[in-house]
């Protein structure tokens, strides 16, 4: 049993056995519903529309939130990476935000900005910045000083040099800080619907939670697992490829 | 021409350089010599724009190029890339006839680690003279090659220079080297370091 894939699968398979076993030894469908029982309710769903209506309006927050934070996390990291100047006044910053609970950022942006898009989307863009550029950072000081002093020599235009010297450093960091980025801020989306929209996966779980709708929440739940599990494997990993394929060539 | 007046340079309370001036013309060549760890390195980024901390004046034409010990090429693009990109004037096409002109006609699709360590000396010089430079500087673009490597990569900058004909600086701990670029060679010697003005004279010791 060597193949990584078929281990995977095999593994897969073990949780989902798991999960048949418990819901036989629950014997309560209310509490924990067998696997095949979440088929029906998901048709439904997907029928109705609702299901691809509540994960578009998800998808959307996240690619927002995705992209404010990719964008100001790579400027805030490479600055401090780049100056000890700019590090030694942002890095306590950095501290406080890292340590800030997610909850106090969620509740503080509805508070002072109010219950809509605007605030979901900077609690979820806030959330998530420090750790970026945390590790931006640590690419940013790796940066080789050889290349900065050959662009220096021969003038290159900051856009040619950021573009072709800078990036095609960090891209590791990057690739990391976007992997890690992605699955931290769907968690915190649903936490913002959860709490103070009306659209969205979170919403729905949040509604179906005070039906006690066990079946309703895993359908939504595993639905937007998938669809996370499906760009992770389709776009991040793919890409990640492709930015190291020098190394490899 | 490169006219430099270095009063000195330190490093901490270190002084590594003291009055160091000398002046490279157009199309001539100059080989810093002197023994590793003198601050020959320090004095060509010093002349390149590198480094600017130091005391002193230093007036050096507006197209500069440098080869580095090490390639210092951008791995993640092509060979052809590593051409155009720093010169952004430079055709496809010129960049092209500039790498057939080292030798490597057949690999502006490479990668810089797919080539050898020679090739990429290579890359990096072409680099250098794509630009047609008014100033070139090199620190030790020969070292770690094996002797034919060296040979034919000395015969091909020998080449180039005269056909660019830039003001050029070139470190190097090997006298033999700067004669066959027939350079003028000054000397490093001391701490901190001076130029040895008596060993000036046609490159050779009294």
């Amino acid at each position: 049993m060597t193949d990584p894939r078929a281990v995977t699968a095999l593994s897969l398979t073990g949780l989902l056995l798991l999960w048949v076993v418990a819901a036989g030894l629950t014997a309560d469908p209310s509490v924990l519903p067998a696997p095949g029982a979440l088929i029906g309710p998901f048709v439904a769903e997907l029928a109705s529309g609702d299901l691809l209506y509540h994960l578009w309006r998800t998808l959307v927050r996240v690619a927002w939130a995705f992209a404010l934070a990719m964008a100001l996390g790579v400027a805030l990291g490479l600055a401090m990476g780049r100056s000890e100047r700019v590090n030694r006044w942002l890095d306590p910053w950095l501290v406080v935000f890292l340590n800030l609970p997610a909850l106090v950022l969620i509740v503080l942006c509805y508070l002072w900005i109010g219950l809509n898009e605007m605030a979901a989307i900077i609690a979820v863009t806030l959330n998530k910045v420090p750790n970026v550029a945390t590790v931006i950072r640590e690419g940013a000081r790796a940066l080789d000083p050889d290349l900065d002093a050959m662009a220096r020599v021969y003038r290159m235009r900051w856009q040619v040099r950021l573009r072709h010297v800078v990036l095609p450093q960090l891209a590791p960091f990057i690739a990391a800080a976007a992997r890690s980025g992605i699955a931290v801020i769907w968690k915190i989306v649903l936490v913002v619907e959860f709490l103070g929209r009306s659209s969205g996966i979170g919403f729905k779980i949040h509604m179906y939670f005070q039906l006690f709708d066990v079946a309703m929440v895993l359908v939504y739940a595993l639905s937007f697992i998938t669809v996370m599990l499906t760009i992770e494997w389709a776009v991040l990993q793919p890409w990640e490829r492709r930015v190291r394929r020098w190394r490899t060539a | 021409m490169i006219h430099v007046d270095i009063r000195e340079k330190r490093f901490g309370d270190t002084r590594i350089l003291s009055h160091v001036a000398f002046e490279v013309a157009a199309g001539e060549t100059v080989a810093v010599l002197g023994p590793s760890g003198i601050g020959k390195t320090t004095l060509l980024r010093i002349v390149a724009g590198i480094d600017p901390e130091f005391e002193g004046t230093v007036a050096a034409p507006e197209r500069r190029a440098i080869v580095f010990q090490e390639p210092t090429l951008l791995r993640w693009r092509s060979a052809l890339r590593n051409l155009t990109l720093i010169h952004p004037d430079l055709s496809e096409a010129d960049a092209r006839a500039i790498l057939a002109k080292v030798g490597l006609g057949d690999r502006a699709d490479a990668f810089p680690m797919q080539l050898s360590l020679g090739q990429q000396r290579r890359l990096a010089l072409a680099r250098a003279v794509a630009g047609q430079p008014e100033m070139l500087v090199l620190d030790e673009p020969f070292v770690s090659l094996d002797p034919a490597t060296a040979d034919a990569m000395l015969d091909l900058t020998a080449t180039l220079l005269t056909e660019v004909r830039p003001a050029t600086l070139f470190v190097t701990h090997d006298r033999t080297e700067a004669d066959r670029l027939q350079a003028r060679v000054i000397e490093l010697r001391g701490r901190p370091a001076t130029l040895a003005p008596h060993l000036v004279q046609n490159g050779r010791l009294p």
